[in-house]
């Protein structure tokens, strides 16, 4: 409708934008990748704000427009099949990964405004070394995958939970929940001992890296964006404004992560990992890469490992340990809500310690 | 991006949810059984968006009347007015996601391109990933049988085509064809989305038409064939059907065989 009532915008829009029609794409691209470089000097930008009237409804509806216009040449540059499998896989992990996000954020909404911080401080037992196991065996309550349980920790660390307690719900909730252990016992039904395996695996890097947390770990490292409800405000207004803006940012990296996990599944080459599957200790190295780049939903990669046949079931225990705990689009998403410095020390601690952990696992059990 | 034009996000992106979840356009992208939570999320987002924009207004209401109060109180200090107007805008000093932009392309992506099912290009580059069944279902007793393609490859390989027989099969599937040419038939399994889609590949043989082109849909009527062959990919079995017709079909509503979700 826009189009039709609006014949004036295509001829006033290029002076603006005078590479639009040529390279379409390229005002969607750059508006969120440069101001995502340039979130740390706010300020910057918020000078230039005063000086220029572009504010973010404009830019979006011009945006949108453009969009709109250009959706001939857009197309015609997607026909390839390379980018048609990559634009495929990347709506299906957003589409998929939504649902499960939007559960997780109003969770964590529920926790930071309805759920008093005592409530806390009474379930969880006051020394921290027992309450980093005792929430580890809470994630096992929290159904979906791991898109859910970034929110929830969040909103677990803002209620005064303890990090290292709410590092070890959000390592398990993924990987421990009822479906979960479902799914992967239908992935495997020749090898029951895999979901057992997956349980205790999981569960013990998670408090593993709780304990770590406990002794090594920074609150400097967290950067958790502020959310206290403003004084006067209702509720309501603090629910859903805790929901806009989890969505808002947890989704955004969502669609980063998405992107990453598109741009490996439609580009390399499934063949290499024949070769890998030799060697018992690349096997398990391979697996454990794999599931971090892949980023599979926690729900579905035990039907992946399994049809991974040439590897041992300790490379496929890695697999399933490591996805849940950290992969691309977790990395973007811990970022965005815990900080990028937490992420940074976190994501590799966590990568390591999820393999040993699947192989100690795996020696005892499979 | 401020918050009317995330109240606009967030609309947007749950009404395209909405879209895909009511028409058929979620099943190119994720299983069918995630319709109900589709529709949810899809709802919610839009209560948070149009709740967004509610308190957006109220509080933009409130505050013109607090500061139409301030100025008549001081009418001297408005420079306090000013910064006090600018904090709000800049939605009270704490920063509003930047990443928030990303979010529109998933909404162009599925809106405007709505990108196809995973087709050829995925199954000549993935191995056949064909499963050992744990017991298999009687087949009914009609002829010509219309079969799945996954229950088809399952039952000819590692069923040796007992349940099959010389009974009619109907197989649905698009083609693929590998480096040398040769056909395939294949059907994407999937578990939860296309990101975790797998090809199951079955080889053609005798009557086939042809010109073949990748990605088209057939269904194929023919009998069983005990020939096999190794998908050179992960060195899996790809059983062989026997053809004696192939017709063209139309994309059938669930591309992918969602049979390993039972």
């Amino acid at each position: 409708m826009a189009i039709t009532t609006e014949p004036a915008a295509p001829t006033t829009d290029p002076p603006q934008q005078p590479p639009a029609p040529a390279t379409p794409a390229a005002p969607a691209k750059e508006s969120p990748a440069a101001p995502a470089k340039e979130s740390p000097d706010a300020p910057a930008n918020a000078a230039a704000k005063d000086g220029w009237q572009l504010n973010s409804p404009l830019v979006l509806t011009m945006v949108l427009l453009l969009v709109v216009l250009a959706q001939g040449p857009i197309r015609q540059a997607l026909s390839a099949p390379v980018m048609q499998s990559w634009m495929t896989v990347f709506v299906a992990v957003v589409v998929q990964a939504l649902p499960f996000l939007v559960l997780g954020v109003l969770l964590s909404a529920a926790i930071a405004v309805f759920v008093p911080p005592t409530f806390f401080a009474r379930a969880l037992p006051n020394n921290p070394v027992l309450a980093v196991p005792v929430a580890g065996m809470a994630g096992a309550i929290l159904p979906g995958c791991e898109c859910a349980s970034v929110p929830v920790a969040g909103a677990l660390v803002r209620r005064g939970v303890t990090p290292a307690a709410a590092i070890a719900f959000l390592l398990s909730a993924p990987a421990i929940n009822p479906i979960v252990l479902t799914a992967t016992a239908v992935a495997f039904p020749r090898n029951p001992e895999m979901v057992l395996a997956r349980f205790a695996g999981s569960l013990l890097v998670a408090c593993a890296m709780g304990w770590l947390w406990q002794r090594i770990g920074r609150t400097d490292w967290l950067r958790l964006p502020a959310h206290e409800p403003h004084e006067g405000e209702t509720k309501g207004a603090a629910f859903w404004g805790s929901v806009r803006h989890d969505v808002m940012q947890a989704g955004g990296f969502l669609v980063l992560g998405a992107m990453s996990a598109a741009t490996l599944k439609a580009v390399a080459p499934a063949s290499w990992l024949r070769t890998a599957a030799d060697n018992p200790v690349v096997a398990i190295l391979a697996l454990s890469i794999l599931a971090v780049l892949l980023s599979i939903c926690s729900e579905a990669d035990a039907f992946v490992a399994a049809s991974l046949t040439q590897f041992s079931l300790t490379a496929k225990l890695a697999f399933l340990v490591v996805g849940p705990m950290i992969d691309l689009k977790l990395f973007a998403m811990q970022a965005g809500t815990f900080g990028r410095g937490f992420a940074l020390r976190f994501a590799p601690a966590t990568f390591v310690l999820a393999i040993a952990g699947a192989v100690v696992t795996g020696a005892v059990l499979l | 991006m401020n918050r009317q034009a995330q109240a606009a996000v967030l609309f947007l992106v749950g009404a395209a949810l909405l879209h895909a979840g009511f028409t058929n356009l979620y099943l190119r992208y994720v299983k069918a059984g995630l319709q109900p939570l589709l529709l949810l999320s899809g709802a919610v987002l839009i209560v948070a968006a149009l709740a967004t924009a509610w308190y957006e207004w109220r509080r933009a209401r409130m505050e013109k009347a607090h500061a139409e109060a301030h100025a008549e109180a001081h009418a001297e200090a408005h420079t306090e007015t000013e910064t006090h107007e600018d904090a709000a805008h800049e939605g009270h000093v704490h920063r509003e996601p930047r990443i928030a932009w990303l979010l529109v392309l998933p909404l162009f992506a599925l809106i405007l391109v709505a990108p196809p099912a995973l087709g050829s290009y995925s199954a000549v580059r993935t191995g056949t990933a064909i499963q050992q069944p744990y017991g298999l279902s009687k087949l009914p007793a009609s002829n010509p049988l219309t079969i799945g393609l996954v229950d088809y490859a399952t039952r000819a390989v590692y069923d040796h085509g007992r349940s099959l027989g010389t009974r009619q099969l109907k197989v649905t599937g698009f083609i693929a064809l590998d480096k040398s040419g040769s056909p395939y038939l294949v059907r994407m399994a999937l578990n939860c989305c296309a990101a975790d889609a797998q090809p199951v590949k079955i080889a053609l043989t005798g009557k086939i038409p042809p010109v073949l082109q990748p990605d088209t849909w057939l269904e194929v009527t023919g009998t069983y064939s005990a020939k096999q062959t190794k998908d050179p990919i992960n060195n899996r079995p790809i059983p062989y059907f026997q053809v004696t017709l192939a017709k063209p079909v139309p994309t059938p509503k669930d591309p992918y065989d969602e049979s390993w979700n039972q």
